[in-house]
């Protein structure tokens, strides 16, 4: 619990100097995904502490190196959550990493991802400079919104040092509903679930099993009527879910992750597949040579991403790659943070 | 100087049809000011292309003549992000006006910048879907305009804005290339420049598609009116429902000088009170009955002499009409009024009220106050009269430090009008001198010649310019026929 700010900057500031790069890591749980990158370790994890939370504002101010298990509970004491159901991948998680990931959990369709409830970060950028974007208001329009523009950088932009998030109640009521059915009748129940005033905030397919999650106030849940069984140990379905702790998950096959549209028909490649977000978000496991993945998706209008491998974090487009490059040059023009983390220089 | 506007007019007359560049300064005078009518200035030339290619070919070629160019949807924003530049090209993309794909399997839209907010919802309507954020000019503003002023609306508390409604855009850069950013689905990797376009008020890019997301229309929505004594009580009411654990889609409150405005203009039949709290719950039929009993015991608890739940859908309309009509309302009362729209911590409120309170003693003008509760975005309302020698002066002043005492309050300056050329110099007192360099080289990134937009948004290092507000003499506000709240 501790304020490393000074110590930070420090560092950036050494490494500026006898021109180095570093490798910023908090609770290490999330090093699997994107690409290596090679430089000095960076620990953030000491950076930790609430610093400002009231129930009634809906915000949380934490900095980076806060473990996310410890942010769930001081909030779950207040009936509130993280909506965006973060996923953890490991005790160690923090809040930092978590934004810097950009991860979202079942409820992302329903109550939106990551960045949708960033409000505000403080960041040293890769000149050292302290700098706040945002702040702790829902409506802010003044300036850029460097701050969303930090979740989903992997750190490639600075150290995020400390992060104003949004929360929200936890519903009052939630029941899962579990139905028998193929993947096809799957994605065909979950789309027009999405179009219907629902009370849902999650949807997954897996093994033959369809899960609704409904959540809302007492009478909004017990009336919506879908069907299927009510599911006992729900809690630990979503969380085994959101943590890839299901039996899907566990074996040595490559894990694909795969966005698509939610009405998107079941994709015309053998291997095992989990749906989740009611549709929109697809994994698959299997051991089939890579480009034909990629090619089969993309014919589909998909996009397939090895998760955990060496791919690049950006789409091939040479112009979004080029702009990416030059976003990378306005906050860390020296490229000493993370480099390579995202893509081949950037 | 004439023969560079010859040469610039004569190629863009090659890029898009002749008659669609105005140079005759009667042709431009429409297109002079947005609603932020103060500034005015008339631009080199007036643009209107129809075709993506049009957009790329004049962006590309003002580039190689180093022309300024500023984009103009609707002209309906509220600080002056629209107005032309003297030396340079204004593009009006109000001919993109296609909506291209309504997916309702999908519910997303497909819609070209042009295109006006309500539209998109009355397209929507018949898959039983609507697009949420729903600013109050959304009978007039377009899409192209909601992206670059990231505008939000009465229900933006629960539904979010534009950022948390847009799927991908395509953008066009001052070097003519196009962006194309995201693809529909919800997940996209690398940088956040959904983000980051959203609210650059037309510094970075020129959107020349937008995909949207749609959701259910809610099954039932309910508005209860709630009255107090007291407006610090009712500040504390909106913090004790939301520590409820409801969310209400909209949550307004209107001070007694905004109340007694209003109501001798619209008679809604308001009450004579302090404070007014009007707060709408919607979702399912069931969710909408509980929620409005235990909203109804809340507001008591708190303190409300009456609470009152609209019965019918033309009472939820007239308790919302003298919210809505609180703008003009003033305009009546006043012979002039300045607009502010500061953003504060929903428990700074009590302080703030009474800080403005003194102030408006101090500088001897009248405020009204009018706002979002639910986000803390406070519209005060100064009144004065230009007429009077000194008076402008004095509520420029009084302005000024109300926009100080919001960022004190750990707020912004700007919670939904935006900055344009009308808020630099709060730009300065808001962010420190690294973060605004920082912008440049955002701008820089996208922009290295600095030709899309000059001069707004992000004030350069040496310019602290004196403050300026959304300035309405006798009540004749740009688009009278808007409402505005």
């Amino acid at each position: 619990m501790a304020d490393c700010e000074s110590m930070l900057q420090e560092r950036i500031l050494d490494a500026l100097a006898e021109n180095r790069s570093l490798e910023i890591r908090g609770g290490g749980t999330k090093h699997f995904l994107g690409r290596r990158t090679e430089g000095e370790i960076l620990e953030v994890r000491g950076h930790a502490g609430i610093v400002d939370y009231d129930p009634k504002e809906l915000v949380l101010t934490a900095r980076c190196g806060t473990r996310l298990s410890e942010i769930e509970a001081v909030l779950a004491q207040q009936n509130q959550m993280l909506p965006f159901e973060p996923p953890h991948f490991g005790e160690n998680a923090t809040i930092g990493g978590t934004i810097a990931c950009g991860l979202s959990g079942p409820r992302r369709p329903w109550a939106g991802a990551a960045r949708d409830y960033l409000l505000g970060a403080k960041i040293l950028n890769g000149m050292g400079e302290l700098l706040h974007f945002g702040g702790k208001v829902m409506k802010n329009v003044a300036g850029f919104d460097c701050a969303r523009l930090m979740a989903g950088a992997y750190g490639t932009l600075g150290v995020l040092l400390e992060t104003s998030v949004k929360v929200l109640p936890v519903p009052a009521h939630s029941v899962t509903r579990v139905m028998e059915c193929p993947e096809d009748e799957a994605v065909r129940f979950m789309s027009a679930l999405l179009s219907q005033p629902v009370p849902v905030d999650g949807a997954a397919w897996c093994d033959g099993l369809l899960h609704v999650r409904l959540s809302g106030s007492f009478d909004a849940v017990s009336h919506a009527r879908i069907g299927g069984e009510e599911l006992p140990d729900a809690a630990r379905f979503w969380f085994d879910l959101r943590e890839q702790r299901l039996e899907f998950f566990r074996n040595e096959k490559p894990l694909w992750r795969i966005s698509s549209k939610p009405a998107q028909k079941p994709f015309d490649i053998p291997g095992n597949w989990l749906l989740d977000w009611g549709g929109a978000l697809r994994w698959f496991k299997s051991a089939a040579p890579e480009e034909e993945v990629r090619k089969s998706v993309a014919r589909s209008g998909g996009r397939a991403r090895l998760f955990g491998g060496e791919d690049s974090l950006l789409c091939d487009s040479p112009h979004l790659i080029e702009m990416s490059r030059r976003i990378k040059h306005a906050f860390d023009p020296h490229g000493i943070c993370n480099p390579g983390r995202m893509h081949r220089g950037i | 100087m004439h023969q560079a506007k010859e040469k610039l007019i004569g190629e863009l007359r090659r890029i898009v049809a002749p008659e669609s560049v105005l140079a005759d300064e009667e042709e431009m005078r429409p297109f002079e000011c947005d609603a932020l009518s103060v500034y005015r200035s008339l631009p080199m030339a007036v643009v209107l292309p129809s075709r993506v290619e049009e957009v790329q070919a004049v962006l590309a070629l003002c580039s190689r003549m180093k022309v300024a160019v500023v984009v103009r949807g609707a002209g309906t924003g509220l600080s002056g992000g629209a107005l032309p530049h003297p030396e340079g090209v204004l593009l009006v993309m109000a001919k993109f006006d296609r909506i291209l794909e309504i997916d309702a399997e999908n519910r997303i839209a497909r819609v070209e910048p042009g295109v006006r907010n309500l539209a998109v919802s009355e397209a929507a309507s018949r898959f039983g879907l609507h697009y949420a954020p729903d600013p109050s000019s959304q009978i007039a503003c377009t899409i192209g305009g909601n992206v670059a002023e990231n505008s939000g609306g009465v229900h933006c508390l629960k539904y979010g804005l534009t950022v948390h409604n847009l799927l991908a855009l395509k953008v066009v850069t001052m070097d003519g290339e196009m962006l194309e950013i995201g693809d529909g689905t919800l997940d996209f990797e690398g940088y956040d420049l959904l983000a980051l376009l959203t609210g650059s008020e037309g510094l970075l890019g020129v959107v020349v598609e937008a995909t949207v997301k749609l959701l259910p229309k809610p099954e039932r929505a309910q508005v209860l009116l709630a009255a107090f004594d007291d407006l610090e009580q009712a500040a504390q009411a909106v913090g004790e429902g939301i520590a409820a654990g409801i969310i209400p889609a909209g949550l307004e409150m209107m001070d007694r000088l905004a109340i007694s405005a209003a109501e001798s203009f619209v008679h809604a039949g308001y009450p004579d009170a302090e404070a007014l709290l009007l707060c709408e719950l919607d979702g399912t039929n069931a969710e909408v009955s509980e929620h409005v009993m235990t909203v109804r015991n809340l507001l008591k608890k708190a303190g409300a002499f009456e609470v009152r739940t609209a019965q019918s859908e033309a009472e939820r309309q007239l308790f919302w009409k003298g919210r809505k009509s609180a703008f003009p309302a003033v305009g009546r009362i006043s012979p002039d009024y300045y607009c502010m729209d500061g953003t504060i911590p929903r428990r700074e409120l009590g302080r703030v009220l009474t800080r403005m309170r003194d102030l408006s003693g101090k500088y001897g003008l009248r405020v009204a106050n009018v706002f979002h509760a639910g986000d803390g975005n406070l519209h005060p309302l100064i009144l004065f009269d230009a007429n009077l020698p000194g008076e402008l002066e004095r509520t420029e002043a009084m302005g000024s430090e109300i926009l100080r005492l919001c960022i004190e309050a750990g707020g912004t300056i700007t919670g939904e009008h935006g900055v344009g050329v009308e808020k630099l110099g709060e730009m300065c007192v808001q962010f420190s001198a690294a973060e605004l360099v920082q912008f440049h080289r955002v701008k820089s990134a996208f922009d290295p010649q600095g030709l899309l937009n000059p001069g707004k948004a992000v004030p350069t290092l040496h310019r602290c310019a004196e403050f300026g507000k959304m300035h309405v003499h006798r009540g004749s506000l740009p688009h009278p026929e808007l409402e505005r709240f």
